[in-house]
Formats: structure tokens, C-alpha cells, sequence
């Protein structure tokens, strides 16, 4: 099938086939990550972990411990709480305490009790085993619903209960169009815990600095307002942390939040005076470090009509946060940007509910809750198919919203604005060969093998507009999220883009050098991006939400084009004639008409900097220039109906997995993955195609490999790499993808967000082929992941086969 | 203090003599003694290959192996695998030109179990491709665009040194 890619664009570096400026470090190994960095006299934590999901911890000896040469100090939650402030959660929690080590009790296994530390870090993994702790084990609270039960542990006793938000919205007439609806289905579906799982675990190296009074950090962090935090728990002024941004973060897909290990490693510097360096080893990432994913229990009902047609839709679902939730309850408020995906509905009702457990804390995944959202939609438009006999993508089709339809706002107030659904689909089909594929699937049925064809689409909102967090928290009146950028033309007319916040492989420096050269026409290659640290830094919310391209992509364009405009004033000026009659090209500012009188970039640089004399009198002399970008379409708080433009723009995807399952083992094998996308313009294809093809790996992780799981008394079972299984080059078959390009009215050159859309749309398709697979068994399956034992025993039970029969 | 031993091999072709504690692990040993900071550690177990290093030219694990392991062998990193004139390899272009890689972070044990792969064979198959990186866990890509870089540098390196 021939890719029907649009054609290139007239761009000279934008949507060009460029090579990033970020790969070179990493190819010879000059990476610069947190591990990298050596300050002299560095001293190392390690951690020592409760063994018990729930315990009293009666008292803690640490005098074996610190009677060995080389340590310097243990530090238990007692210390930590009595200096520092308790973290910060998403909603308020005023009795449920957070600390970055257990204060009294302990409420996961694997949560970090005391800290060690000493000079080298393998003597402070032998001290760690000389701390003793006393533990009183207690019952734990495990099960997305048992802990909802009135007899269950309570996981933070002061609170009262283990449920930490409940609230419903209703946006629309649901009762009306339930009502007016021909048929409704109800349905359960169940995302189960996973997680990003960077290579790279979490690290901070903190120094303080008496002389200056400040806190330096250096760390491998993705995380807005992680300057505020760490300031707030140390209780010093914001202007006394430096946060060095510069630090290559080994991947984070939302998850690098280190604020406990921060502010355990911040109070520890000060304290002993030097630097004090943690790097969670892998255990201690994966039972420890708080990062574990959305672990949802899906309840829906769609309204429906005869014809497909979905009016409403009913969404109740609760979200098990596990131990400490931080931020992570407001991952139920994002996905209200896109509840109803590319679908037409009229009303929706959403109830959520957020409870504790006795897990380990959860935290923001790539998306922040639209992966696991996205699947549950999805799940309902096959099951209506399904019933109602109607092809899976004909269904699609009679939903969507379509192209002359945008900006289409959906029900809970947020206008999309663009898109083309229907072509996608039909682009994403043809090019897959669907006809084809569905005569392979036949044909391989035939012979009585397993094999299914899945669809599944998404929409990826992106921008990052966090007013939603008004929705779960009446006090947070947050109504934009800003991103920054600094420029400047040297004196030797070279360009130098300041940018504010980290990076963790979504490539910022070509993304800023590319809409800059664009601008300014001049080679991106000789620009040169550097990461301003915290207390330089402009205004950011740095690189969450799929916004980097949409922010600081129109915070740079917007800058270089005051820029250019500076020049062609000067230029003007020095010519003697008005703006409008300067024309810029190629490096050169020319009088319209007549090409001998021109100046050179040289020219205008030299006259800007240093020749005040040959300036126009209004202008500023050097070159440079700030833009603080705000997101667009945000600035209100929601109304009274809660209605509310949450995120401003949206991308799309189609998926087309073909799978094949064992009837033996019950393993999957993706035997094709067709998928086409549509984000707006592409600023650099390397980087889109593959934040999109490691998302689709990611996604196929969750859909078919990774669980946290856990046993019934609040083991962690799969804390290693061994049982916590990533995918390899064996599991992520070769992909094959195609593109659509639906520019973005509201950003500089129509672009749009494209770092999570291969995750929202993977787990959907391919529980879409996997059910598509085993329909002929009446099998279906509406839990992920879909493990080969979950798949194996579902095959079992079809001994005795139930029709699949809903309410 | 723990007795430390002395051990000499050679380092990306440069001889090292080294006096370290016996359960330093390799990797530590490169990164830490040594300054040699492209090698990564992602899990300690041996399951990610992120510390992937060449010791006598087979890719191995170095948080597997202890720094006195490494006496008397020749170990080659990612800093090793640029010509001596700081020219990148053809491996290295190729992973450039076809981005494969975002973060960086698993990138030079991927280089080195690529690089492990075309020593033994210089025409492999996607499959074959698949079959060696399956040893090194890469969270950002995917895979797509490691399997075509791969692919890239074997045929350059095949078509020979003016397209290498």
C-alpha cells in the first residue's frame, strides 16, 4: 500500500526530514543525565523500605547503622516531618499527610522508612541493612473496591475514609437524551496499573550553599511547579532553589515527580553540608518511588439509537491512587477535555471517585488519564457495533464530528478545534489494506486459528491548559499555563534561544531552533538553545500535556517574528524609507523594487549593538527579545453549568492492529499495526513519528504486558524487570504508518500536540483485536492488561461459554 | 576501608591499571573511576541493557560483572565507538539520520549491541535486527526507528567506505 503522506510543506525547515540537535550528545555518550554530574564530597542515600503494606512502626535503632565508618547520618520520617512541610496533593487532603519517609505508620510495601547517608553508596546499602525497624503489622487495604467497603483498613485514619474525592457532573439533558434513546448498554472495563517506567529511574543531587543561602538541584525531573514545591517543604523562598534544567532526563512520559527524593535529599545537603546525591535503584522505583500509573474500574452506559447514533453516555469511574496521591486524583479531571473522544454526544454524565490504598502511590502517565478513558469509550462504540450488527468503522463514521463542524464544542464545554475524522479513517483504512486484512483474518479463521482485526481511535488533547483542576478543586483557580521563550542575535548575528524548562527526548532544542530558522531564516543548525536554570528561568509549566509544540513552538515564533520586524525597522530606518518598503530574504533586508539598496544581516546586527547613532530613536538597542506565551483559548474559570475550554487543541489517530492469539498459551502476536495521525503541522517528522511509534509501545505494554500487581494481603509482585514485563523489540512488531495534516488555528504554524496520541489509541485497538479474535468463542475480554495467563484462563472458561448479554 | 585489588586491561583501546574494591561492578568502575559516563544503569539485573559495554568484542552487562572480571580483557564503551579522529562510526550516523532514539538514556548499550550484531553479521534481516536489540529494553522509540537505523548502517557499510 503506498503511504499517502501529504506533500511537503513550502516550509524551509519546518516539516523537513531534519536531523535533531539533541542525538549527537547521545550517540557518543556525552548525555549529560543527573547520574553524570560529580560535585566533590558528594555523599549517597540509600533507603530502607517498609517490608509491610500497612504497619505501625513502634521505633527505629539506627546506632548499628551509624556506627560504620563512612556513615555520616540516618534520617527517619520523624526528622524529615519535623523540619520539612508535607507534600503537596491536587485536592485538599488536610489529613492525609504526605512525607518523603513514613511518619508513624506505613502505608505501602516498599514505602521508604529511614535514609542513610554515607560516603559511597555501597556503604550505605550496607548500613541500610543495619537500620532496624520495630513494625506492628496491620491489615491492609487492597482491592479497587474492597477499600470502598465500610470495614476496610483505613489506609490514612485521620481522613475518616478511604475515598478522597467523589463528584459527579452532569453536562446536557442525560436524563432527556437517555430517555429519547432507543437502547442503552451498560458495561464494565478495567485498566489495570501501569506505568511509564522510564530506563532511567528517578535521581536528585541537591547542594545547598551557605554562602548564598540556596538550595542547587540538579535532577531528572518532568515536573511543573517542582521549583514551588521543593521551596515550600523546605520552607525557604522560591528565590532559594536553583533548579538546573540543563540535565538530560532519561525518559519520563509524566512520571519523573521526584519531590519526596528532592526535598529527603534537599533537607539532608543542608543538614550535613554537602551534596547529597539519590538515585532510586530499580527496586526502589518500582516499589518506592511513587510512580505507578491510572488502576481504574470503568461503569458506562451509551444511549443509543438503532442506527449507531450515540446521544449520551454515562461514565462512573473509580481510580485507586494507592498510598499518597499528590497530584495524581487530578488525572480523572483531564480527560473531561475529550469525555466523549470524536464523538457526537449531547449530554454526559461523569461520576468519579478517587480512593487510597495500601499501594504504591500514583502518579501522572503519559496523557494523564485519557489512555485508560479512551479505552473505556472505545470499548462501548464495538460493544454497540457488536449488537446492533453494524460494521466497526461504519459506526465510527455515523459518530464522528464532522470536518465543517469545527470548532465543535462537546458537552462539558470545551471547543475542539479542528479535525478531519472521516478522512483520517478512511486513509488510516486504505492504507492498512482493511479489505485485505479482514480476507486474511477470514481466511486464517477458516482454518480455525485465532485471529482478530482491531480499530480503535483517539483524540490527544494538547496544550496544557490545567483549568480542569477547578472542577476537583473549587480553591485551584488556575485559569492558564504558560511557556516562555527568550531570543537573542548576538553581536556576531548569531542566534541563542533560552528556554526554561528540562527535556526528556521530546527534542525542545530542535523544536525551538526549527520554528526560529523558520522565522528568521537562517539555519537551525547554528542556533543554539540553551535550558535557562529555575531562578533565570521566564515564566514555564515546561513539558507536560502534550504542549511543547503548540507553547513554546508559538512562544518562539512569536519572538523571532518581533525580532525580524526589529531588524527590518532598523533596516528601514538606515535606508531611509518606511517598514513596509524593506523586504527580508535569504539573510538580507532589501528595498522593495530595488535590489542595490539593501543592507546585510551583518549590518543590522553591527548597527543594533553597537551604532546608536545609525538607530531609529524609538527602538531598543542589541537584539532580543522575551514572549510569554498563554494558552489559547484558556482564561476562564468554568461557568455554572461547569462548562469550561480545558485544552485548545486536539489530534487524532486510527489504529489497525491485526493479532493473532495461541489457543494453547493465550499469547498475542501482533502479526500487522497500520496507524495514521493527525496533529497539525509537524515541526520536525523524526521526532512526531517517534513519540508516536514508542507511544504505540507503550501502549502495547499496558494493553498486553504490564501490571503492578499485587497480592491480596499488598505484596508487590512485579518490582523487577523480571516480572514487570516491558516490551521488546520482540513484542513491538514493525509499524506502518501514515499521516494527515488538519492544521491548528490557534498555534503559529498550525501544529499540535502529538506526544501521547500512540498511547491513548494502542491499548483500544488492540483490545479491539484481541476481542475482535475471540468473538467466534463468544469471548470477550474488557480488562487490560491482556496477559497471556488472563487470556489463557478466559480460553479455559470457555468450556463452558456465556454470551456476552448486558442490562 | 575494604582491601582494593589491582587489575590492568585496556579501555576503548587505552591501557588502564586500577586498584578497586572487588565488588565494584563494572559499570560503576567505567563510570565512576574512569569518567567513561555514556555506560547507564537502568536496572542492575541485567534485564534493560542500558550498561551494555564490548569486553574482547561480545556485548555484555557490565552491572553484571564486577570491575576485577574485566582484568586482562579488552573493553570497549560507547565513547569507543567514534573513529580515532572523532569521526562517528556509521552505526552512529545512522542513528542520527534516522532519530533512533529520544531521551538518549538506552542509546549507548544500544549502539553497543547493534555495533555486536554487524560485527557478526553485516547483511542482517529486520527479524535478526529485532532478534539482537531484543536484549536492550528502549522505553521512548518503540524500536521503529532503531531497526531502520540499523538497517541503514548495514547498507552503507556494505555498499563500502565512500557511503560508510
Amino acid at each position: 500500500m503506498p503511504d499517502d503522506r501529504p506533500a511537503a510543506s513550502n516550509y524551509r525547515y519546518i516539516s523537513q526530514p531534519r536531523r535533531t540537535k539533541e542525538d549527537k550528545r547521545f550517540i557518543t555518550g556525552r548525555g549529560a543525565f543527573v547520574q553524570d554530574v560529580q560535585l566533590a564530597h558528594t555523599k549517597h542515600i540509600a533507603l530502607v523500605a517498609s517490608p509491610y503494606p500497612r504497619a505501625s512502626i513502634l521505633s527505629i535503632d539506627t546506632s548499628a547503622a551509624l556506627a560504620m565508618d563512612g556513615v555520616l547520618d540516618v534520617i527517619t520520617g520523624a526528622e524529615l516531618a519535623e523540619h520539612t512541610d508535607r507534600l503537596y496533593h491536587g485536592v485538599d487532603l488536610p489529613n492525609v499527610r504526605w512525607h518523603p519517609l513514613a511518619v508513624d505508620m506505613t502505608r505501602y510495601a516498599g514505602e521508604w522508612v529511614a535514609a542513610v547517608i554515607a560516603d559511597s553508596r555501597y556503604i550505605a546499602e550496607d548500613a541500610a541493612e543495619l537500620v532496624e525497624v520495630d513494625y506492628e503489622p496491620l491489615d491492609a487495604a487492597i482491592g479497587i473496591e474492597k477499600v470502598m467497603q465500610p470495614d476496610a483498613p483505613l489506609v490514612h485514619p485521620d481522613h475518616g475514609s478511604n475515598i478522597l474525592l467523589k463528584k459527579k457532573f452532569v453536562w446536557g439533558a442525560v436524563d432527556d437524551d437517555f430517555a429519547a434513546a432507543e437502547h442503552t448498554i451498560s458495561y464494565r472495563a478495567r485498566w489495570g496499573r501501569s506505568s511509564a517506567v522510564p530506563i532511567e529511574t528517578f535521581g536528585v543531587i541537591t547542594r545547598w550553599s551557605e554562602k548564598d543561602e540556596m538550595l542547587e538541584v540538579w535532577a531528572s525531573i518532568q515536573m511543573p511547579q517542582y521549583q514551588e514545591q521543593i521551596a515550600d517543604a523546605l520552607r525557604i523562598p522560591l528565590n532559594a532553589v536553583r533548579v538546573h534544567n540543563y540535565i538530560d532526563v532519561g525518559g519520563s512520559y509524566g512520571v519523573k515527580r521526584g519531590i519526596k527524593q528532592t526535598v529527603l535529599s534537599g533537607y539532608a545537603a543542608r543538614k550535613l553540608g554537602c551534596p547529597v546525591r539519590l538515585i532510586e535503584d530499580r527496586i526502589d522505583n518500582m516499589s518506592g518511588g511513587d510512580a505507578h500509573g491510572p488502576d481504574r474500574l470503568f461503569d458506562v452506559t451509551l444511549a443509543y439509537n438503532g442506527d449507531g447514533l450515540i446521544r449520551s453516555m454515562k461514565m462512573r469511574v473509580v481510580d485507586d491512587v494507592g498510598a499518597y496521591p499528590g497530584r495524581s486524583i487530578q488525572q480523572l479531571g483531564k480527560p473531561i477535555s475529550a469525555l466523549c473522544g470524536p464523538y457526537r454526544m449531547s449530554s454526559i454524565e461523569y461520576d468519579v471517585t478517587s480512593v487510597t490504598s495500601n499501594k504504591t502511590s500514583q502518579v501522572a502517565v503519559r496523557g494523564f488519564g485519557q489512555a485508560p478513558t479512551n479505552f473505556a469509550l472505545e470499548t462501548g462504540v464495538e460493544k454497540i457495533a457488536r449488537r446492533l450488527g453494524l460494521d466497526r468503522t461504519e459506526i465510527r463514521r455515523r459518530n464522528f464530528i464532522r470536518h465543517d463542524e469545527f470548532p465543535w464544542k462537546i458537552p462539558s464545554g470545551t471547543a475542539y478545534d479542528s479535525g478531519d475524522y472521516h478522512t483520517v479513517l478512511d486513509k488510516a483504512m486504505r492504507f492498512a489494506g482493511w479489505d485485505a486484512l479482514i480476507a486474511q483474518r477470514d481466511a486464517a479463521r477458516a482454518e480455525g486459528r485465532l485471529v482478530g482485526l482491531g480499530i480503535a481511535t483517539c483524540l490527544e488533547p494538547g496544550g496544557g491548559n490545567n483549568i480542569f483542576e477547578h472542577l476537583l478543586n473549587e480553591k485551584i483557580q488556575i485559569t492558564t499555563f504558560v511557556e516562555s521563550a527568550l531570543l537573542k542575535i548576538d553581536g556576531q548575528g548569531q542566534v541563542t534561544v533560552a528556554i526554561s524548562t528540562h527535556t526528556a527526548g521530546q527534542g525542545h532544542q530542535t523544536l525551538a531552533a526549527t520554528v526560529a530558522g523558520e522565522e528568521l531564516e537562517r539555519d537551525p543548525d547554528g542556533i543554539r538553545v540553551v535550558h535557562l536554570d529555575s531562578l533565570e528561568a521566564l515564566p514555564t509549566r515546561g513539558p507536560v500535556a502534550s504542549r511543547m509544540a503548540i507553547m513554546l513552538g508559538s512562544a518562539v515564533s512569536k519572538a523571532a517574528r518581533r525580532l525580524r520586524n526589529r531588524m527590518i525597522h532598523i533596516a528601514a530606518h538606515d535606508l531611509a524609507v518606511a517598514d513596509t518598503e524593506v523586504e527580508y530574504a535569504d539573510g538580507e533586508f532589501t528595498v522593495r523594487g530595488d535590489p542595490t539598496r539593501k543592507r546585510s544581516w551583518l549590518e543590522i546586527v553591527f548597527i543594533a549593538h553597537r551604532q546608536l547613532h545609525r538607530m531609529p530613536p524609538d527602538t531598543e538597542p542589541g537584539l532580543q527579545t522575551i514572549e510569554v506565551h498563554a494558552v489559547p483559548g484558556g482564561g476562564k474559570l468554568p461557568n455554572e453549568k461547569g462548562e469550561v475550554q480545558i485544552y485548545p487543541c486536539f489530534s487524532f489517530q486510527a489504529h489497525i492492529p491485526l493479532v493473532e492469539i495461541d489457543r494453547v498459551t493465550g499469547q498475542v502476536e501482533i502479526l500487522d499495526y497500520a496507524v495514521a495521525h493527525d496533529c497539525g503541522t509537524v515541526i520536525n517528522p523524526k521526532i512526531v513519528r517517534g513519540m508516536m511509534m514508542g507511544g504505540i509501545g507503550h501502549g502495547i505494554g499496558a494493553a498486553l504486558y504490564e501490571k503492578f500487581d499485587y497480592t491480596e494481603d499488598g505484596q508487590l509482585l512485579s518490582g523487577t524487570f523480571l516480572d514487570y514485563l516491558l516490551p521488546s523489540a520482540h513484542e513491538i512488531p514493525d509499524i506502518r504508518d501514515t499521516e494527515h495534516c488538519t492544521p491548528s488555528p490557534l498555534t503559529s504554524h498550525g501544529q499540535k500536540g502529538s506526544g501521547e496520541g500512540g498511547y491513548l489509541g494502542a491499548p483500544a485497538a488492540l483490545a479491539s483485536a484481541v476481542n475482535d479474535a475471540l468473538a467466534p468463542l463468544d469471548i470477550a475480554i474488557t480488562e487490560l492488561p491482556m496477559r497471556l495467563a488472563d487470556i489463557e484462563a478466559a480460553l479455559h472458561i470457555h468450556a463452558t461459554p456465556v454470551p456476552e448479554t448486558a442490562p | 576501608m575494604i582491601a582494593t585489588i589491582d587489575i590492568e586491561f585496556t579501555v576503548n583501546g587505552k591501557p588502564v591499571r586500577i586498584s578497586v574494591p572487588p565488588r565494584m561492578t563494572l559499570v560503576d568502575c567505567l563510570r565512576d573511576m574512569l569518567g567513561l559516563t555514556g555506560s547507564h544503569i537502568g536496572c542492575e539485573h541485567g534485564v534493560c541493557g542500558a550498561c551494555s559495554v564490548m569486553l574482547d568484542e561480545v556485548p555484555i552487562r557490565s552491572c553484571l560483572m564486577f570491575a576485577v572480571q574485566a582484568d586482562g580483557a579488552a573493553v570497549t564503551t560507547v565513547e569507543g565507538l567514534e573513529g580515532p579522529d572523532g569521526k562517528l562510526s556509521p552505526l552512529q550516523e545512522a542513528f542520527w539520520d534516522c532519530h533512533a532514539m529520544q531521551c538518549g538514556y538506552c542509546t549507548p548499550g544500544m549502539l553497543v549491541a547493534a555495533q555486536g550484531l554487524l560485527d557478526e553479521n553485516p547483511d542482517p534481516t529486520a527479524d535478526e535486527i529485532r532478534e539482537a536489540i531484543s536484549s536492550n529494553l528502549c522505553r521512548c522509540t518503540g524500536y521503529q526507528q532503531i531497526v531502520e537505523a540499523i538497517q541503514l548502517a548495514a547498507q552503507r557499510m556494505n555498499e563500502g567506505p565512500d557511503h560508510a
